[in-house]
């Protein structure tokens, strides 16, 4: 849609405006607890944006000071379940994926079905069961415990995704190169990954950003440091005293586990978008 | 493995036939062996909890006090359907999910077009701007937007303080308008560039030669967009309102963060964790937990049924197209 014709300067000014605003729209509530998270305990009482003097405090307090405990062991396991969560489902679906675009059998579309009918699962409705089982059973509070109920937020979007990047892939090129002498294995290896890992890859980042955000799994499935993942964390921080609130140390880990989505969204945008739009509407 | 794949490839035209050669059976196995594991754990992650919370919901059942299980069929849910606390919860869940989707849809329809008819040049930009709230996480979204509204830390009762009715007293969690107010923008603004995002893929699907055609007829510009864009792209439309809508019944954490369901704000989501997580009260909770879950079906049935929205129609053109294609 976009013309080749050259713009009149009203309308270079009347793009720039719109992106400005679009800009503006998406990453003000961004700049504004980035802002936040800089703010010395006398400014966070203040009702200005920006902080009057920037200090670091609040970083220092999350990663070396009083509520290091909580964050940093709430990173790490936000970072391990995370990505075992979005791993196992990853190569889960891609067997599915592949399955269900290449070969014929009774039952695809019960498995993307069901895929779709757990995609819109209320989190919250499966929360209380696994709440009392795991208690049970003495996952409650482990990695473990979280990444099984993760899988039903990843594995989903991964089949869809994966299905509908697989369907695009010019299968016959397999073929092709055994005809020219490849072997079967050089054939898949050669001509099919290069084409199918892209998918994939844009697959994990989905998967990893659904599995990031969890907070109702997190929240009602642990109790301590132990698997406790960060958007579960933030709700625990506490003031360095009780009379303060503690806003500049969330604000400063809210920034801290931002940092990998605006990376991630960076340098993989044009990925993310066709991964997101393929799976829902294209598929 | 590709080695069955292979052979059995060549197969699947003739596979259509009745009689299952061995071949089709063992494509089927193959099939099976490599979705399976997915399928299979996807159920046991969602259906075997749901089938569990359904069965304990018909109990009065308190962790604290296990022994004192005992049998009460459909009390739960009585209890909850007679209680006006309960339908004052449903009513501001519904609320929140109507409002926050009609919001959604038209400013993911602004956005769509603005990435749709941007420069090549912009576009990048663009999408990597708006796809900054679609991943940041919702609970930092939810911090984000309580710290600008709060009246500690807050500037905006400071910035709006022009606007009649606020000023730096103004204390915006502690009364319902207000409060909602603020949980549906911060949900709108985090899940807006979704909705945009499909509305700009459905965009994409309508010819161009179609919007010309109007063009050069005398259709006005509002007219090319509610007389050929909008028609030719009602299948993206539904799909990005049902999902959302969806997804809206389901919102917990801004509630959480931001008020904790003071000030009425409480949605069925929230509900479902107090009794069950806070309060450990496994029957009341799975009964609100089935509820729930149920409504989301309705919603999905009624979608499907009555604004026949094909969820699946993206998988069923390509896979018509590969199937034609063979």
């Amino acid at each position: 849609m976009a013309s080749s014709k050259r713009l009149t300067g009203r309308q270079k000014l009347g793009w720039a405006v719109t992106t400005i605003l679009v800009l503006l729209y998406a990453l003000f509530p961004v700049a504004a607890i980035f802002a936040n998270s800089f703010k010395t305990q006398a400014d966070l009482g203040n009702p200005t944006f920006w902080p009057a003097n920037w200090t670091l405090t609040h970083y220092e307090m999350i990663f070396v000071g009083s509520a290091q405990d909580l964050f940093l062991s709430s990173l790490r396991n936000s970072i391990g379940i995370t990505l075992i969560a979005t791993f196992v489902a990853v190569v889960l679906a891609t067997l599915c994926a592949y399955a269900i675009a290449r070969l014929n059998f009774p039952g695809k579309r019960i498995i993307l079905g069901a895929a779709l009918a757990v995609s819109i699962f209320p989190v919250i409705s499966v929360v209380t069961p696994l709440f009392n089982l795991w208690r049970t059973i003495g996952l409650y509070d482990t990695w473990l415990g979280l990444i099984i109920p993760y899988l039903s937020l990843t594995l989903p979007i991964s089949i869809w995704t994966l299905s509908a990047f697989f369907r695009q892939i010019p299968w016959e090129l397999e073929q092709a190169a055994q005809v020219d002498g490849a072997t079967q294995w050089q054939a898949f290896r050669k001509a099919i990954i290069p084409l199918a890992a892209p998918g994939v890859f844009t697959t994990a980042i989905l998967a990893f950003f659904i599995a990031w955000n969890d907070f109702v799994y997190g929240i009602s499935l642990t109790s301590t440091e132990a698997a406790r993942p960060v958007p579960a964390a933030l709700a625990f921080f506490q003031g360095a005293s009780q009379f303060e609130e503690p806003t500049g140390a969330i604000s400063a880990a809210a920034i801290v586990v931002t940092i990998p989505v605006v990376i991630l969204v960076l340098l993989f945008q044009r990925r993310i978008v066709s991964g997101l739009t393929q799976g829902a509407v294209k598929g | 493995m590709t080695a069955t794949a292979e052979n059995t490839s060549k197969e699947s035209q003739a596979s259509k036939r009745p009689r299952k050669s061995d071949r089709t059976k063992a494509e089927i196995r193959l099939g099976w062996l490599l979705a399976g594991p997915a399928f299979f754990v996807m159920l046991a992650v969602t259906a075997y909890p749901i089938a569990q919370a359904t069965f304990d919901s018909l109990f009065s059942f308190r962790l604290t006090a296990p022994d004192e299980r005992s049998f009460v069929f459909l009390d739960n849910y009585l209890l909850l359907f007679t209680d006006g606390m309960f339908w004052r919860i449903f009513g501001v869940t519904l609320l929140i999910t109507v409002v926050t989707v009609a919001v959604e849809l038209v400013l993911g329809f602004a956005l769509a077009l603005v990435m749709h008819r941007a420069l090549k040049s912009m576009r990048g930009l663009l999408r990597t701007a708006i796809l900054v709230p679609y991943g940041i996480i919702t609970v930092v979204s939810a911090f984000a937007w309580y710290y600008m509204f709060d009246i500690n830390s807050g500037f905006v009762n400071n910035w709006l303080s022009w606007v009649p009715g606020i000023d730096s007293d103004l204390d915006w969690f502690s009364n319902f308008g207000t409060a909602i107010t603020v949980i549906m923008a911060s949900e709108i603004w985090k899940t807006t560039p979704f909705i945009a995002l499909l509305l700009l893929a459905g965009l994409a699907q309508v010819p161009d030669e179609l919007v010309e055609a109007a063009r050069v007829d005398g259709a006005t510009k509002v007219q090319q967009f509610t007389r050929v864009i909008i028609p030719n792209m009602k299948a993206a439309i539904m799909v990005a309102v049902l999902f959302r809508a969806l997804d809206a019944f389901r919102i917990f954490d801004n509630v959480f963060i931001m008020t904790g369901g003071d000030a009425n704000t409480e949605v069925l989501s929230l509900l479902a964790y107090n009794q069950s997580i806070s309060r450990l009260e496994i029957g009341l909770g799975s009964a609100v937990s089935v509820v729930l879950f149920i409504c989301v079906l309705l919603m999905c049935v009624l979608a499907v049924k009555g604004f026949k929205v094909d969820l699946a129609s993206g998988t069923d053109s390509s896979s018509g197209k590969k199937d034609g294609g063979k």
